[in-house]
């Protein structure tokens, strides 16, 4: 017994020096590959959410990897946003109902097999039938027979939308149950992207290593570390990688992805994290881009709740508008990363797709203003706002907090708002599809697809999926109609711009800023720029 | 001793049972998980019903409990909501921090005793007071900072380290995110084993052993550190626990994939299976842990016996 103690010490030591000297060298950081045009880009990646399949991909981190490895019939211009064609020949209707699309030939998946009109009839039936838990099952939703494979409850009655046809090898119809004449430009979103064979034979496979139609390939995947892609050679397409691939890395903070690109262990950091937004300039000079993206934060209140529901009160919700300062918000807490908003739109829009100050003098700081409306609109509901937020992630309380102490300012009273922190995102999403919200709360909304319908429709038409507030009104409804029923593009923008209208003079959510993308990257790379979703671009990227 | 055992390896299982039941109830009040996967937008309800019901949380809690439990037992973690089983999380995760903790624990032992036996035996000289004074800025200085500015020193300014471990995460780079993560127990270390030695230098056996004649060294080693070492030895074993569980912070500012990190990712996502499974095995750790530090005390002192 005398010498165990000293033995099983001296044993521990001797195996961490050798496990050390074992492991040593290990070092992989670094860009990585040579340069030039086979140079590989490594780039910061947080695990995603979901598995990855096309339809149940939800979020920009699995986005990235599918705006790699997939093409659709649809691709929206990486600066304009403009819905170009990208596999499909042509999509045609007369009335807006029925569509027939001709998917291009000489298309094929990396593994060889052709792109035709099943690939993509396939998907969208796996993507649509509730069996298969797909999240973004609702974007089938407009298709003739959704119901059937996706009911509200129960089992699906069919395998297969009734408004799919597969005509031949290159063609197949579609038909909607409603008018929707802008329906063929949502066609860009990853959710309707072409499947193999591969996907349905062997899903758990497919799953481990995805197989796309995209200018890179899958090398290698291990989950919640590193995806390794490739540059496919063979890839048909005329947007061809311009470097030899792309290196996907886990990063368990943006913060240390950040210092990993400022070491030069990293080439790209899609999120410069707020609290280094003050160095960026200093640390990367003019490889830092900053620019709107496609996403827009409100503060939407709760209709359901008859306080807040009475007549007049459109008057309390546009001084409550007027009662915040956006402009110095957005400078001081996030350093010039949003752009006041002046409308429920985005800028990535443009003005032909729709974006133009329709909120006026509402979205301007006026604080006497603000306070008489708030007056005429029958004051705040029991005195005191609570303007609920989730506290675990995106430091969403300093802003919270700036809006209220603007609103209390504007109003002369210390009690008119205070933020009401809830603690998950889980069990703030549970509040709200409950109808348990307490007061206004932050609502974000990230577009799907560049078009004025994504940033309305599901947001404020009544019953809409995703009209958190309950917010409801015959006109806005009405108009919304008539502009998916509208055939000329500039017509339909100009109904739902008069539909904006109608969203101002009820304020039925009070616009705050739009959200920009930012991104670093490092000097070993050059032609880096964000798409309108706030994704690099990167198969432009170029290796010095 | 045999019995000994028996009895303490019983008296797990009601600790066990209790503290995967807690933690179980804590995720669950969070609120419904399935709400927060589907992004600022609401999950359509049928799929939000029909992904409840997969993951078996249309049931009331308590028949979650046992059904997970009984599944524990047959080494059936669940499925994270990413599709990837629990047990593979696990597998990814727990050699990572293992090799963490082995540094962490390998820096204390031989840092924290040494200089602890160095200034217990040199008490109110200036060695003395020096570590003193350093484990006292150790201790007072957050995790984090110090995590943070080691980092930004040696991984930015002289790119000694690479800020950030690679995924395979080798033992040369856990060194210095060892080192971070072991500093505050390692002033602690330091202090309890210098109070100890600095008492037991006084002790009857220590004065009989140098009156013998035995060499300075001999009485350093098998008399005074052997008896010094018991409260060390009670505090390094419930540390091992501590460190596996308490790296989030670490892990997080190193890019360490180990535990610390799939725990937070668990708790963010609110994945029920990950945060559950993982606190079990870490329970498990610490009972363990506890029990071979109870089993070494008869080992350094022959008085201590387990009937």
């Amino acid at each position: 017994m005398r010498g165990a103690t000293h033995a099983k010490w001296a044993a521990l030591a001797t195996a961490v020096a050798l496990a050390a000297t074992a492991c040593g060298g290990g070092d992989d950081g670094g860009g990585g590959g040579g340069g030039g045009a086979d140079g590989i880009v490594s780039s910061s990646w947080t695990d995603p959410q979901n598995p990855l399949e096309p339809a149940n991909t939800n979020e920009v981190q699995g986005g990235k990897v599918l705006d790699m490895i997939f093409r659709g019939l649809k691709r929206y211009n990486a600066k304009t946003g403009a819905a170009e064609d990208m596999l499909a020949e042509k999509i045609v209707t007369t009335d807006s109902i029925n569509f027939t699309v001709t998917v291009k030939t000489g298309w094929t998946f990396s593994n060889g097999e052709k792109v035709t009109a099943k690939s993509f009839v396939d998907a969208w039936n796996y993507g649509a039938n509730l069996k298969n838990n797909q999240k973004n099952a609702p974007f089938f939703g407009y298709i003739e027979g959704y119901d059937q494979v996706h009911p509200e409850s129960g089992q699906p009655k069919a395998q297969t939308m009734s408004g799919l046809k597969v005509v031949d090898d290159q063609n197949f119809t579609v038909k909607l149950t409603q008018k929707f004449s802008t329906w063929p430009d949502t066609l860009g979103y990853s959710a309707f992207s072409p499947l193999p064979q591969s996907f349905f034979d062997d899903h758990a496979g497919w799953l481990a290593k995805p197989v796309g139609n995209g200018p890179y390939t899958i090398q290698s995947y291990a989950k919640g570390s590193q995806m390794e892609l490739t540059r496919w050679n063979d890839y048909p397409g005329t947007d061809k990688a311009q470097n030899g691939g792309i290196t996907l890395k886990v990063y368990t903070d943006n913060n240390t992805a950040y210092t990993d690109l400022t070491a030069g262990n990293l080439d790209l950091v899609d999120d410069v994290p707020a609290s280094q937004l003050k160095n960026v300039s200093a640390d990367v000079g003019d490889r830092y881009i900053n620019e709107p993206a496609g996403i827009i934060q409100t503060l939407s209140f709760p209709f359901y709740d008859p306080a807040w529901n009475k007549p007049g009160q459109e008057k309390l919700r546009q001084g409550l508008s007027m009662a915040i300062d956006r402009q110095q918000i957005t400078e001081t807490i996030f350093q010039k990363t949003r752009t006041p908003a002046v409308d429920w739109t985005s800028p990535v829009l443009g003005e032909d797709g729709g974006f133009k100050d329709i909120c006026g003098e509402f979205c301007k700081y006026d604080a006497a203003e603000a306070k008489k409306l708030v007056a005429e609109g029958g004051g705040i509901p029991g005195g005191t706002m609570k303007i609920s937020y989730n506290a675990d992630t995106g430091s969403h309380k300093e802003w919270v907090d700036a809006v209220c102490n603007s609103i209390n300012k504007a109003l002369g009273n210390t009690k008119a708002c205070v933020g009401n922190p809830i603690g998950t995102f889980a069990d703030f999403r549970n509040q709200i599809t409950e109808s348990k919200m307490p007061g206004p709360f932050r609502a974000g909304w990230q577009m799907d697809y560049p078009l004025i319908q994504n940033f309305l429709q599901p947001l404020y038409y009544t019953g809409a999926s995703s009209n958190d507030g309950k917010y409801s009104d015959p006109d806005f409804d009405k108009l919304v109609n008539q502009a998916n029923a509208e055939t000329d593009t500039a017509k339909a923008v100009e109904l739902f711009q008069q539909a904006e209208g109608v969203l101002r003079d009820d304020m039925g959510a009070i616009p705050l800023w739009y959200q920009n993308g930012s991104a670093a990257y490092s000097d070993r790379v050059e032609n880096v720029a964000l798409n309108p979703f706030s994704v690099p671009v990167y198969n432009e990227i170029k290796v010095k | 001793m045999g019995r000994y055992v028996i009895r303490r390896l019983l008296q797990m299982i009601p600790v066990f049972f209790g503290a995967t039941l807690l933690i179980f109830l804590m995720v669950n009040v969070m609120g419904d998980p399935i709400a927060g996967l589907c992004g600022d937008r609401a999950c359509d309800p049928a799929t939000a019903a029909q992904l409840r019901k997969e993951f078996g949380l249309d049931k009331p809690v308590w028949q979650q409990y046992l059904t997970y439990m009984g599944n524990v037992f047959t080494g059936d973690f669940g499925t994270a909501f990413n599709g990837q089983p629990v047990t593979e999380l696990m597998g990814q995760a727990f050699p990572v921090t293992i090799r963490l903790t082995i540094v962490a624990i390998f820096f204390e032992i031989v840092i924290g005793i040494t200089l602890g036996v160095v200034t217990g035996l040199r008490r109110g000289r200036p060695v003395d007071t020096g570590v003193l004074l350093m484990t006292l800025v150790v201790l007072s200085v957050p995790t984090f900072v110090t995590g943070l500015i080691v980092q930004l020193l040696l991984g930015v300014k002289w790119g000694w380290i690479s800020p950030a471990v690679s995924s395979d995460a080798p033992i040369d780079e856990l060194i210095v995110p060892g080192l971070v993560l072991a500093s505050v127990s390692l002033a602690y270390v330091t202090r309890l084993t210098r109070t100890s030695i600095a008492e037991n230098k006084r002790a009857d056996y220590v004065r009989t052993a140098t009156a013998k004649g035995l060499p300075r060294r001999r009485v350093i080693t098998r008399h005074l550190l052997r008896n010094s070492l018991i409260p060390v030895v009670t505090f390094i074993g419930a540390d091992i626990g501590a460190l596996m569980g308490g790296a989030i912070v670490t892990e997080r500012i190193f890019n360490i994939h180990g535990v610390g990190y799939q725990l937070y990712q668990g708790i963010v996502r609110q994945s029920t299976q990950t945060v559950v499974g993982f606190v079990t095995v870490l329970v498990l750790v610490f009972l363990l842990a506890n029990l071979i530090v109870d089993l070494l005390y008869a080992v350094l002192d022959p008085r201590i016996r387990y009937a």
